[in-house]
């Protein structure tokens, strides 16, 4: 983060980040100062905007559209990197010749199953030299390898994995052209398939003009290369849609090819919503992966141990990830301690399996079907927050038992008296048997522990004051009642709660007599259990072993406790260190601020230019050297070739930068690991007004939709009735409010600030519509009907899209129902339905289609018969743009 | 008549006239508003640390994002929000240049010639380089953090009857809330708009008392940085010695000159305008009426040395003619 002021050019996203990450911006302000071009490409003028050079306004959910004309603008125009592109990436890898492109098919790739809409990624593979199975050198088979179906991929998730590298490969034996001229290399492949990719096409589909365009395409590549380099920085403006995860991969093209990676003032920024939200997927609160990005098992693909360490750790593959045994026999050390051996496979099948999708919004589809009977709800809002508000509200509805531990009396823990449906008669209070457990915690300055923020750096919160009364951090509640069910259970033979009884559960207590974090933090960094350092802490993960000799509850933070010093704790202010700043905070992996820094370096391993110099090789002492830790093997030199088929870190050649990928290289195209396909390509949200006009495939073909009576969406494009819904509405956060508002909607300082719901219009829409600036609007979408105060604004600008106008309605999500917070209001999520990215199960709520009128919405019974006449205005019904793959008539 | 001079116009070192033997160097904040993002941290800040009490009605003013109006007794650090369209940056921007033209950058503070920023050709030049690169925007969006100014010549100081309001070692002034009788004096003299008596129930402290920004007097006595300024995350507030603020805000304006923002100018700062220079400088991207502040602010009290010399003389005019009246009468 602090690296963006290294920048010459900074690219703001899918992110309104001067809003939402006020303290971050600071760099991009220290960039700005000193001469850098910050860009803002956002579907709203926003605080962002209005400090950076240039705004530039963009149809909602077209990115892929405006990012994919930068890479054929770049490829048409030899803006390229050659010699990082030719070196580092897999430019001139050949891709087998089963692959089809997008281009070939309308809009699908090769190896669609239309039976359950996904792919099998088998023809997107690189191709071999030789023949055969893997049985020869140079081959990294085995289970890991193979091609696992997009389906079963997407019901673990399994796109949460590479958040800490890239997936196994078949083998190594890749054929590579650097010339770049084999119509089979990924170069010539990336040219074809961006080839329609075009200024004009822009225009039509972003709605941006051909002059905008060419000036952040000039801006980006001006700044790009030797001696320059630009950052792109994201939030959850490209995340949350139905192809979010490749919004995302178009930029890291983008940035490949103008050779932005692993380079002081290049990189990809993502910007994440809240303290420790980072942390939350390293030491993950999600379903599907374990700690430090391991894949949790799954029934059927990880019956055993061995088909376990098969899947995750190759030992033929290049890089770090061949280790993962390691880290994984470490992870159940530290959990289960002496009852993990070497004979019970170290307590494999204490681990739960995944039989299926258990994402947020599948859980919440189950409640409301009544097959979920409790829910603990820590630090979020439902029923405010998330996507499809009604259906959390409805589903809380059908709970046993719930427990809310929160600041406030937020509306999930009074939904059950203030919800609207009870308004509406949807509920009725006496009807729910919902039981409701309130719990008061402790904040954030009543309690120690680290944060991991948005860089991978943790920092270390110290107690300012003891919690009042009951109040209780996180850590001190699970710990309590590990204790308590532990307690309960200590009888018990049954064998299921072996898990449970074995569990290493023996904190130490610090002076307040609270369980320490410190402790955790340790067994999170690891110990040597056996040998000559037994009882030390673990250095870094290169120490971690596969046979039991280890432990650490999270290989990626393995170093953050080294030599028994807390450097989580480490502020040592900057001006009193280097810029890089290591002695601020930790960062994973041991404490390297920029990740595949290798590529800083030329592959004879000097700088690219003395300005951007930051990682080189140091001929005298033959090691790796620089600002910053080196992200490579140490002593590995840039002339390294190791024998084929040598795996591990030692499988790295001298000029592989990208050491947590499986063949080193940077992925353009993606052979494995994407499960909507191994190049971006633009398709519409699942409810668009606008029809896809690249290809008869109208929204992506592997997202997750959810046909439900409860769950209904607008018809999109051209279909009859998408008129009905003819605007676009984006739904974001303000500055002045946090996430669902029961942080700051409850405080007078934070609640007079922006009192009020509102809709922000162009005075061109509130001219067509009647609305007057201060005035009421309902806004209706295939879900909902909310009303929100009017900001009539030239921030929000129409866009020509395809030759028509199209207008976009903003809609700030912090409000909600309810009547203990300072304010309330109709809640913007209310309006959203659920339809998934399938790579990480993310939900579309950056993108939806919705009418707008002047006036207050009806109430009672009255609100829902406005939202069915307008459903069925439209001819909505649960097929409504619920096909994953476009049909001859365009459905 | 010097004593006068000294105590209400022109340059002075408000702390010493105001009796300070051991005065400390003048403190003010430098708000450059053309790196503000407008999160407001420095109004909740200020709340925070001063305990101060919710303003207004929670309702929503329908003006851009602001929704605590203006300065005032519960609200002393005050971020405006001003939507522009071309033709009125295009104003901002000639207004600006016709400042260096008059060989003014700042409005009041004298030039310091610093490098091309004075330059009038090259300013015009890069105008209008940017307005052919298409960087004159067709749209902006302004927003500026404002604070009570801590004048050289402070009116509302000057007009309390009970001496509440009083000047600092730091040369600010500073309302005691427990000495204030509440007339209200100093809110009708204020030429910023800035003091205001406190409203509200019996929940609510200082009911009826003039509030205003203290300078965070309670932190900088123990070398802490004021509240807003701390929490500024863009620097936009910059705190420090009011000479070092203003060569700031100088050097600043002539380096977005240099970059063709003619429309940059300081406001505030110079000591032969009418209140003799604030203590509180800004960086404005347009004329000060367009964040509703005062063009050309004058200290109400800057005309008391001449009412009282003109009344002294009708007074000793007076004393003439009645003592003429008895001459005359003798005859």
């Amino acid at each position: 983060m602090q690296d963006l002021a290294n920048a010459d050019c900074i690219i703001i996203q899918g992110s309104n980040m001067a809003e939402c990450h006020p303290v971050g911006y600071q760099w991009v302000t220290e960039a700005r100062l000193k001469g850098a071009k910050v860009i803002h490409i956002d579907p709203r003028f926003t605080r962002t905007s209005a400090t950076a050079d240039k705004h530039v306004p963009i149809r909602a959910g077209s990115d892929v559209v405006f990012l994919g004309a930068l890479i054929n603008h770049i490829l048409a125009n030899d803006l390229y990197f050659k010699e990082y592109v030719v070196a580092y990436t897999n430019a001139a890898t050949i891709v087998g010749n089963e692959f089809k492109d997008t281009e070939d098919l309308d809009g699908l790739f090769s190896g669609y199953d239309e039976e359950l809409g996904n792919y099998d990624p088998s023809s997107w593979a690189y191709a071999t030299e030789g023949e055969g199975p893997d049985a020869s050198p140079g081959t990294i088979g085995g289970p890991a390898a193979g091609h696992e179906h997009g389906h079963s991929k997407s019901e673990r998730s399994a796109g949460d994995e590479h958040g800490s590298g890239g997936p196994a490969l078949e083998h190594a034996r890749v054929k590579r052209d650097e010339t770049l001229q084999d119509p089979h290399t990924v170069f010539q492949i990336l040219k074809r398939h961006y080839a329609r990719y075009t200024p004009e096409m822009v225009a039509d589909v972003c709605g941006v003009s051909v002059d905008d365009f060419h000036y952040v395409a000039r801006a980006l590549t001006e700044n790009s290369g030797r001696d320059r380099t630009s950052a792109f920085c994201y939030a959850v403006g490209w995340t949350q849609h139905t192809l979010g995860a490749q919004f995302i991969r178009t930029a890291a093209i983008i940035q490949l090819l103008l050779g932005n990676m692993g380079r002081p003032g290049g990189g990809i920024m993502a910007l994440r919503g809240h303290a420790s939200i980072q942390g939350s997927t390293d030491i993950p609160t999600l379903y599907n992966i374990l700690p430090g990005y391991l894949a949790m098992p799954m029934v059927g693909n990880h019956d055993t141990w061995d088909d376990y360490v098969a899947a995750i750790a190759n030992k033929a593959q290049k890089g770090f990830w061949a280790n993962a045994d390691a880290y994984a026999v470490s992870l159940l050390k530290a959990w289960w301690g002496d009852a993990a051996t070497k004979e019970n496979n170290w307590a494999y099948d204490y681990l739960p399996r995944l039989s299926g999708a258990h994402g947020t919004y599948q859980t919440t589809m189950a409640m409301k079907d009544g097959e979920v009977e409790g829910y603990f709800l820590l630090g979020q809002n439902p029923a405010v927050g998330s996507a499809h508000g009604r259906m959390q509200r409805l589903a809380l509805a059908e709970l046993k038992w719930l427990v809310v531990r929160d600041l406030n009396m937020i509306e999930s823990a009074t939904f059950w008296k203030d919800a609207p449906e009870i308004a509406t008669g949807e509920l009725e209070t006496e009807k729910i048997g919902t039981e409701v457990f309130f719990l008061p915690p402790a904040s954030h300055v009543e309690k120690a522990g680290s944060f991991t923020q948005t860089q991978r750096l943790l920092q270390w919160r110290h107690k300012a004051v003891n919690p009042p009364g009951d109040c209780q951090s996180e850590l001190g509640f699970f710990f309590e009642l590990g204790k308590r069910i532990r307690e309960r259970l200590a009888d018990s033979d049954d064998p299921r709660d072996r898990p449970l009884l074995d569990l290493t559960w023996d904190y130490p207590l610090n002076e307040d007599g609270e369980i320490s974090g410190e402790a955790v933090l340790q067994e999170i960094n690891g110990r040597h259990l056996s040998g000559e350092r037994a009882g030390e802490l673990a250095d870094m993960y290169t120490d971690l072993k596969a046979d039991g000799s280890t432990s650490s509850g999270c290989w990626i933070y393995s170093g953050v406790y080294a030599k028994g010093v807390n450097r989580a704790a480490n502020r040592k202010p900057g001006r009193e260190q280097s810029p890089v700043a290591q002695e601020w905070g930790w960062a994973w992996p041991d404490n390297r601020r920029i990740l595949y820094n290798r590529a800083s370096a030329d592959p004879e391993g000097k700088p690219w230019s003395e300005r951007k110099k930051y990682v080189w090789w140091d001929e005298e002492n033959q090691t790796w050297t620089g600002l910053d830790t080196p992200d490579f093997v140490k002593t590995t030199a840039p002339s390294y070739r190791p024998e084929p088929g040598t795996g591990g870190p030692a499988g790295l050649a001298g000029d592989d930068p990208f050491v947590m990928m499986a063949d080193g290289k940077g992925w353009l195209f993606a052979p494995k690991g994407m499960l909507d396909g191994p190049l971006p390509t633009h398709y519409e949200p699942q409810e668009s007004p606008v029809q896809n006009p690249l290809y008869r495939q109208q929204s992506n073909p592997a997202r997750r939709v959810f046909p439900r009576k409860d769950n209904l969406w607008s018809p999109s494009g051209t279909a009859p009735g998408s008129e009905v819904y003819p605007f676009v509405f984006t739904t974001y956060r303000l500055t002045e409010h946090h996430t669902a508002g029961g942080m700051s909607r409850w405080l007078p300082y934070l609640a007079e600030l922006q009192p009020e719901f509102f809709c922000e219009v162009s005075p061109e829409l509130a001219e067509e519509r009647g609305l007057v600036n201060g005035g009421w609007a309902t806004i209706v979408s295939a879900r909902s009907a909310i009303e929100a105060r009017v900001l009539v604004t030239e921030r929000m600008t129409p866009l020509v899209i395809s030759g028509r106008t199209l207008h976009q309605v903003g809609l700030p999500y912090h409000w909600g129902v309810g009547k203990e917070a300072l304010v309330s209001g109709d809640s913007a999520n209310d309006l959203l339905g659920v339809a998934l990215d399938p790579n990480v199960q993310i939900q579309e709520s950056k993108a939806g289609s919705c009418d707008i009128q002047p006036g207050r919405r009806p109430e009672g019974e009255a609100l829902l018969r406005l939202v069915h006449e307008y459903q069925s205005r439209a001819g909505v019904t649960v097929e409504t743009s619920n096909q994953l793959k476009t049909t001859e008539d365009g459905t | 008549m010097g004593f006068w001079h000294n105590q209400l116009t022109g340059p002075t070192d408000p702390a010493r006239d105001a009796g300070w033997e051991d005065e400390q160097p003048r403190k003010g904040f430098f708000t450059d508003t053309s790196i503000c993002i407008g999160c407001k941290a420095c109004e909740v800040a200020c709340k925070e640390w001063n305990a101060l009490p919710q303003d207004g009605d929670l309702d929503l003013l329908g003006s851009s994002y602001d929704n605590t109006g203006s300065l005032g007794a519960s609200t002393w650090r005050h971020v405006a929000f001003i939507e522009q369209s071309g033709d009125r940056i295009e104003e901002a921007r000639e207004s600006g240049r016709k400042l260096v033209d008059l060989g003014m950058p700042a409005i009041g503070a004298p030039v310091t010639p610093s490098g091309n920023g004075t330059d009038t050709a090259f300013a015009t030049a890069q105008a209008t380089a940017a307005r052919e690169l298409g960087t004159l925007p067709d749209f902006r969006w302004l927003m500026s953090s404002d604070v009570c100014k801590h004048c050289t010549h402070a009116a509302c100081l000057d007009v309390c009857p009970t001496g509440a309001l009083f000047r600092t070692e730091f040369g600010t002034v500073v309302v005691q809330d427990d000495v204030c009788n509440g007339c209200g004096y100093c809110v009708a003299a204020c030429p910023f708009g800035v003091i205001e008596r406190r409203d509200g129930d019996d929940t609510v402290k200082n009911v009826g008392v003039a509030q205003k920004c203290t300078l965070c007097y309670d932190r900088i006595g123990h070398d802490q940085t004021p509240a807003c300024a701390q929490a500024c995350p863009t620097t936009s507030i910059k705190f420090g010695d009011l000479d070092e603020m203003q060569a700031q805000a100088q050097e600043r304006v002539a380096a977005l000159h240099d970059n063709g923002f003619t429309e940059a100018r300081v406001y505030g700062g110079n000591e032969h305008d009418g209140v003799g220079g604030t203590g509180s400088v800004f960086l404005l991207l347009d004329e000060p009426e367009v964040y509703g502040l005062p063009p050309d602010p004058v200290v109400t009290t800057a005309d008391l040395p001449d009412m009282y010399r003109k009344a002294g003389m009708a007074a000793v005019a007076m004393l003439v003619m009645a003592a003429g009246a008895f001459v005359g009468g003798r005859k």
